[in-house]
């Protein structure tokens, strides 16, 4: 790795200076950035094919701690789960090739250690059915693999429909218009379409079914992105200060409220309060990243607190979960089993883990999907869980770091938003299982068994990997930027929304922004393309 | 399957779990360098315009210190232009020259300007801040060409 030093490739005198010097050309300087930034796929391909490797050996330690043979549903397995990452790396390489390094491979290690689980947990109930005389059920894990060819081909065709992120914001009000259609479909069919275990979030065609709110996930980052990029002035308008903080006008509150009532009316009507959470939490967050004022967080935290005191006081499933929240053991071989039975597998594991195989995960109900992380807590331990936990901070902290690194606002708020969207996403399932926050019943990203989730986090990892890509694309590949040439005549419109408003407006310390946000001196030139964006 | 031989894949298993984390590590260090390089460079490129239309009279003013350039250390060669915003200096992402060095503290020091001088003041660093030979402890007027050493970074102020 090529270290920045002396930019021009001078020293320390003068002579290396009048490059970065000149101003308002963002592209001089850049190329001393360019000769640092390898595209870095060396690096992927590598860690790819650790995570193979890690997946091959916990799949032959279960087999073998299971006393299975080898069996060649098992090579079919690990075959098609490296032939499903070599087509992801390959199409990286192709339509992406300064994304991220690290986005992928996590994202694969962590469908490869459920798919172990997942399996693991077939072999459990295949044991089970046999011992019981049923018919053998279905493998989960083939299932799985399907399910995650389906997800590569989304990824892949992420990457080849968006090939600038940017486009994105100009369906900012589709995607949340169809995001809200995709959120609502559940409540409106009939029970018998949309229920699954007490939650109306399915819909069920045929053999599959679909979890529409994963998928709504990523259309709403999406049209809150191109929402608060345009709308930003209006969350950012001085109020009164009040407990050192600047709060909003009671009438610039309308969005946050209308953000409210359909978390509201997700918790009551579709009886979900997971998706509720998690829908509010990406909302709150965006809206934070994009005025930097934690009035807004407070305030929502407080009515979505009231809102969900409300939803316990008149829902009678939202009672269920509290008052097993609150004492899991109070009606064990009821309501509470579920969670305790999680708990004692997460005790049974301890710090170092059964091994893969030698757990018994199956015992807690839905072993392979909202509660794969006690199965997976049983038998690889604290030390292995906290690997996982890990290796989603690092999927999250790779997003936000694009975010932090992309140039234009819409990216920086896109990125944000997804990587945000992921972390929360653990957080309210992890944090469910354990019983520090009442158990929703959301799937972990990429682990758990289930199609709709492993489809759209892998689409929203493509997402990422754009962002990503144009972060770190050295300049003299892009496009002459508006800023160099306002003369540019055909500028899409999603660029000149979003151009001008450089990093600087993002970056906090430096520019006193600490002080008064909109009066930075690039919000008046910031404003005049969004003007431009109205008119057309 | 033996005992010992469960235990050992078993502790096998999870070391490589964490060598995997630790490569991920590892690649997130690696970008750093590109990061902070990136960093340093923008806002000498994006500043100069800025200050000359917004305060003029500071353009104006020939005598004062223009730039900050850094004269040894990793970033050495990189240049900033002074245009009345302060300064900061350290490990944090969002400081104005960010330092990838293990003597260096997040928010480590800062540049600040009152009146027609600039001042550095050490922000509770944790190795100290040296301005040509004396440790920095309040605000202290630095001159033209004298050196600010932060760990391995030097860096003046240049008219």
């Amino acid at each position: 790795m090529t270290r920045p030093t002396a930019p021009g490739g001078a020293g320390p005198g003068p002579a290396g200076a009048p490059g970065i010097e000149r101003p308002a050309d963002r592209t001089a300087m850049r190329p001393a950035v360019a000769a640092a930034v390898s595209t870095r796929r060396g690096v992927e391909l590598a860690l790819l094919g650790f995570a193979a490797v890690i997946t091959t050996g916990a799949l032959v330690l279960v087999e073998a701690n299971q006393e299975q043979e080898l069996t060649w549903t098992l090579l079919y397995l690990g075959a098609a789960y490296m032939a499903i990452l070599a087509a992801a790396h390959v199409a990286v390489r192709k339509f992406a090739p300064y994304a991220d390094p690290l986005v992928l491979p996590l994202a694969a290690l962590l469908n490869g250690l459920g798919l172990v689980m997942i399996h693991r947990v077939d072999l459990a109930r295949i044991a089970r059915a046999a011992s019981l005389g049923n018919d053998e059920p279905t493998q989960e894990a083939l299932r799985q693999v399907g399910w995650t060819a389906i997800g590569i081909v989304f990824f892949v065709g992420m990457l080849v429909l968006v090939p600038d992120h940017r486009t994105l914001a100009r369906y900012g009000y589709t995607a949340g218009f169809v995001g809200l259609v995709l959120l609502a479909l559940p409540a409106v069919l009939p029970a018998s379409l949309s229920e699954v275990n007490g939650a109306r979030i399915w819909i069920r065609l045929g053999p599959a079914s679909i979890q529409p709110g994963e998928f709504a996930k990523i259309l709403f980052v999406v049209f809150f992105a191109s929402f608060l990029v345009v709308k930003r002035d209006l969350f950012t308008s001085a109020g009164k200060r009040f407990l050192g903080m600047t709060f909003p006008r009671p009438r610039d509150l309308g969005p946050l409220l209308v953000a409210w009532g359909v978390a509201m009316a997700v918790l009551v009507f579709e009886s979900d309060l997971g998706t509720s959470l998690m829908f509010f939490g990406i909302v709150l967050v965006m809206l934070y990243v994009a005025t930097e004022r934690i009035s807004w967080v407070i305030i929502g935290l407080v009515i979505f607190g009231a809102g969900a005191f409300a939803a316990w006081t008149f829902v009678s499933r939202v009672q269920t979960r509290v008052s097993v929240w609150l004492d899991p053991f109070a009606d064990f071989n009821g309501r509470g089993f579920q969670v305790s039975q999680g708990l004692f597998g997460l005790a049974t594991g301890g710090v170092g883990g059964t091994g893969l195989g030698a757990g018994r995960p199956e015992l807690v109900p839905f072993a392979s999907t909202d509660f794969i992380f006690t199965s997976l807590g049983e038998e690889i331990g604290l030390v292995g869980i906290a690997a996982l936990l890990l290796i989603y901070c690092l999927l999250a902290t790779r997003a936000m770091r694009s975010a932090l690194a992309v140039r234009d606002t819409f990216g920086k708020l896109l990125a944000a938003g997804l990587g945000f969207a992921i972390a929360w996403q653990v957080f309210v399932v992890v944090g469910g299982v354990i019983n520090l926050i009442p158990n929703t019943g959301i799937t972990a990203p990429f682990v758990s068994y289930g199609g709709s989730s492993l489809v759209a986090n892998y689409a929203l990892v493509a997402l990422v990997l754009r962002v990503s890509n144009a972060a770190r694309q050295p300049a003299s590949e892009k496009r002459p930027s508006p800023a160099a040439g306002p003369s540019a005549p055909l500028a899409p419109l999603a660029e000149a929304s979003t151009e001008m408003v450089q990093r600087d407006q993002v970056r906090t310390p430096p520019s006193g922004v600490h002080h008064q946000e909109p009066a930075g001196p690039a919000a008046p030139t910031g404003r005049a393309p969004r003007g431009r964006t109205r008119g057309e | 399957m033996p005992e010992l031989v469960l235990q050992i894949t078993r502790a096998g298993f999870l070391a490589l779990l964490w060598l995997f984390v630790l490569a991920a590590l590892r690649v997130v260090r690696s970008d750093l360098y590109a990061a902070s390089g990136l960093r340093a460079a923008a806002p000498g490129g994006r500043r100069p315009p800025r200050g000359g239309t917004s305060k003029p009279a500071r353009g104006g003013g020939r005598s004062g210190p223009k730039a900050l350039i850094v004269t040894a250390g990793a970033l050495a060669g990189t240049r900033i232009a002074l245009d009345g915003r302060p300064i900061m200096i350290g490990r944090a992402d969002d400081s104005t020259l960010v330092l990838d060095d293990d003597y260096a503290s997040t928010r480590h020091a800062r540049i600040s300007q009152s009146g027609d001088d600039w001042y550095v003041e050490d922000l509770g660093s944790t190795n100290g801040t040296y301005l040509d030979r004396n440790k920095v402890s309040g605000p202290t007027r630095v001159p033209l060409g004298t050196p600010i050493r932060i760990g391995k970074t030097v860096i003046e102020l240049r008219s």
